[in-house]
């Protein structure tokens, strides 16, 4: 092949306006599935972000057997076992123990020493999927001296992600990213400290687990929790469109005290939302927000 | 053909042949660009700020809704799939790994092909694995424009050749032939 000129082994965009049809028609059939599931079981996908959900839909799709989104509909509406399954591959996130070592670090710095100062402190930990971050957070407070002064309350939609947090067993094969964020965010010990070894698994020690109620709750539907002294949403408000973000930011704003801190994900923000304004930023790259007592004027 | 937006993949060998290219872009350069670049977690703001620094266009990290601007080059954050939705705005997610890879290729070159169609432009560049490939086939599927960097002038050939097997590209430059093609494709 020669390496230095243009080839240009011609143009092949012809179809474009069939493809379009078919798209058209399959964001109908798309629009007549979220409002079906809305309509039976009371999920409310209609607005999450467009670009992942179609890529999950199309998952979801393709692991029912069904041919089409309105096969996949039928299939859903028809029996709740299969939404069960549905919900389960709407939900999946990957993350890892002290995702984000720096924000922990930050976390430890700026907004333990005004925790520290309360008597009680309630944590809400929003969208906490099968529960590492959970239980990061449960270490952190323990290693800083709160813990028995701590409620975390850890909340997901996805019933069987929840079954695994609250189990708090993972896969021994975790552990060597686990212990790595958990150095690198600041952790005081070895992380063998906290969990117990068998059958190629770990399981974390019942003292951090006991300061965490794991319940279902879910964001876009249900409503607010009270008085939270810290919450923690990291990485669950890119899966919704801006109007939905709002939706949960007042939410988030209405459950927190005055003084009360608002963690979010690395590249998610309060710019541009309805809320910001109840805000200053701690951290500005760490995403980490205190609720004013008063809004600021703008 | 006018083209509006450019989507580029590229793993090992990533940085040489990003600082190769992008800098010779003119700030004029009007179609948005946004880059998926393998990378291990710790790299984060850095690649963003250095290639910032030797550029005419800005260089910055994609921010989840945040508009998709002509006159940018838009960097996948580190450990997030880069998507684009229907109003031309960024989302990202925490989805498995796709081809061993977040962010991946072709997570974004679907959903770009999704909402541009025959007016993208996909670039396959230096590789040591087959993401992309899949991408390539997608934009070439609604009418898109695919241009794959010569294997032989590729630092990791394995994902320009996988591209090259997958779709029937429309170009296969070195990089030195990159930023004229991209500025006559742009003028178009």
């Amino acid at each position: 092949m020669p390496s230095s000129s243009l080839i240009a082994p011609g143009r092949h965009g012809k179809k474009a306006s069939g493809a379009i049809r078919g798209e058209d028609s399959e964001r109908l059939e798309i629009d007549l599935l979220l409002s079906g599931i809305r309509d039976r079981y009371g999920y409310d996908f209609t607005h999450y972000s467009r670009a992942s959900l179609l890529r999950r839909l199309a998952k979801a799709r393709d692991q029912a057997k069904a041919k089409h989104f309105t096969e996949l509909r039928d299939k859903l509406l028809d029996s709740e076992k299969s939404f069960d399954e549905f919900l389960k591959a709407m939900s999946i996130t990957v993350t890892n123990m002290f995702r984000d070592p720096e924000f922990y670090q930050e976390l430890r710095a700026q907004v333990v020493p005004v925790l520290k100062t309360f008597p009680f402190i309630k944590i809400w930990h929003a969208g906490c999927a099968t529960g590492e971050e959970v239980y990061s957070m449960a270490i952190l407070l323990h290693e800083e001296g709160f813990l028995e002064r701590s409620q975390i309350y850890a909340t997901d939609f996805n019933k069987q992600s929840l079954d695994m947090a609250k189990d708090a067993v993972y896969p021994i094969g975790n552990i060597d990213s686990f212990s790595e964020g958990y150095q690198e965010s600041g952790g005081k010990r070895d992380l063998s400290y906290y969990y117990n070894y068998g059958y190629e698994r770990v399981k974390f020690r019942d003292f951090l687990r006991n300061r965490i109620t794991f319940s279902y709750h879910n964001l876009v539907t249900d409503g607010v929790f009270g008085e939270m002294n810290l919450i923690c949403c990291r990485n669950v408000l890119i899966y919704f469109d801006k109007i939905l973000q709002d939706q949960v930011l007042g939410k988030f704003e209405d459950s927190l005290r005055h003084g009360g801190f608002l963690c979010l994900g690395n590249r998610e923000s309060l710019n541009f939302s309805a809320v910001q304004p109840m805000f200053e930023a701690v951290d500005k790259k760490q995403r980490i927000y205190r609720k004013r007592s008063v809004p600021h004027a703008l | 053909m006018h083209y509006e937006a450019i989507v580029i993949g590229v793993s090992t060998g990533g940085l040489d042949a990003l600082k190769g290219f992008i800098p010779k872009l003119p700030a004029s350069f009007a179609l948005p660009v946004a880059i998926v670049q393998h990378r291990n977690q710790r790299s984060s703001d850095f690649l963003a700020e250095h290639l910032n620094r030797m550029s005419a266009l800005r260089v910055v990290e994609a921010e989840d809704k945040g508009p998709m601007c002509g006159g940018y080059v838009y960097l996948a954050p580190a450990t997030y799939h880069l998507l684009i939705e229907a109003d031309r705005s960024f989302s990202l997610s925490v989805d498995a790994l796709v081809n061993y890879s977040r962010p991946s290729v072709d997570v974004l070159f679907e959903s770009a092909a999704d909402v541009f169609r025959q007016a993208l432009i996909g670039i396959i560049l230096t590789g040591a694995n087959t993401d992309g490939a899949q991408g390539a086939r997608e934009i070439k599927a609604r009418g898109g424009l695919v241009i794959v960097q010569d294997p032989a002038d590729a630092e990791a050939d394995v994902m320009p050749k996988a591209a090259l097997a997958a779709a029937r590209v429309d170009y296969i430059v070195t990089l030195d032939q990159l930023p004229p093609l991209l500025l006559q494709l742009a003028g178009k």
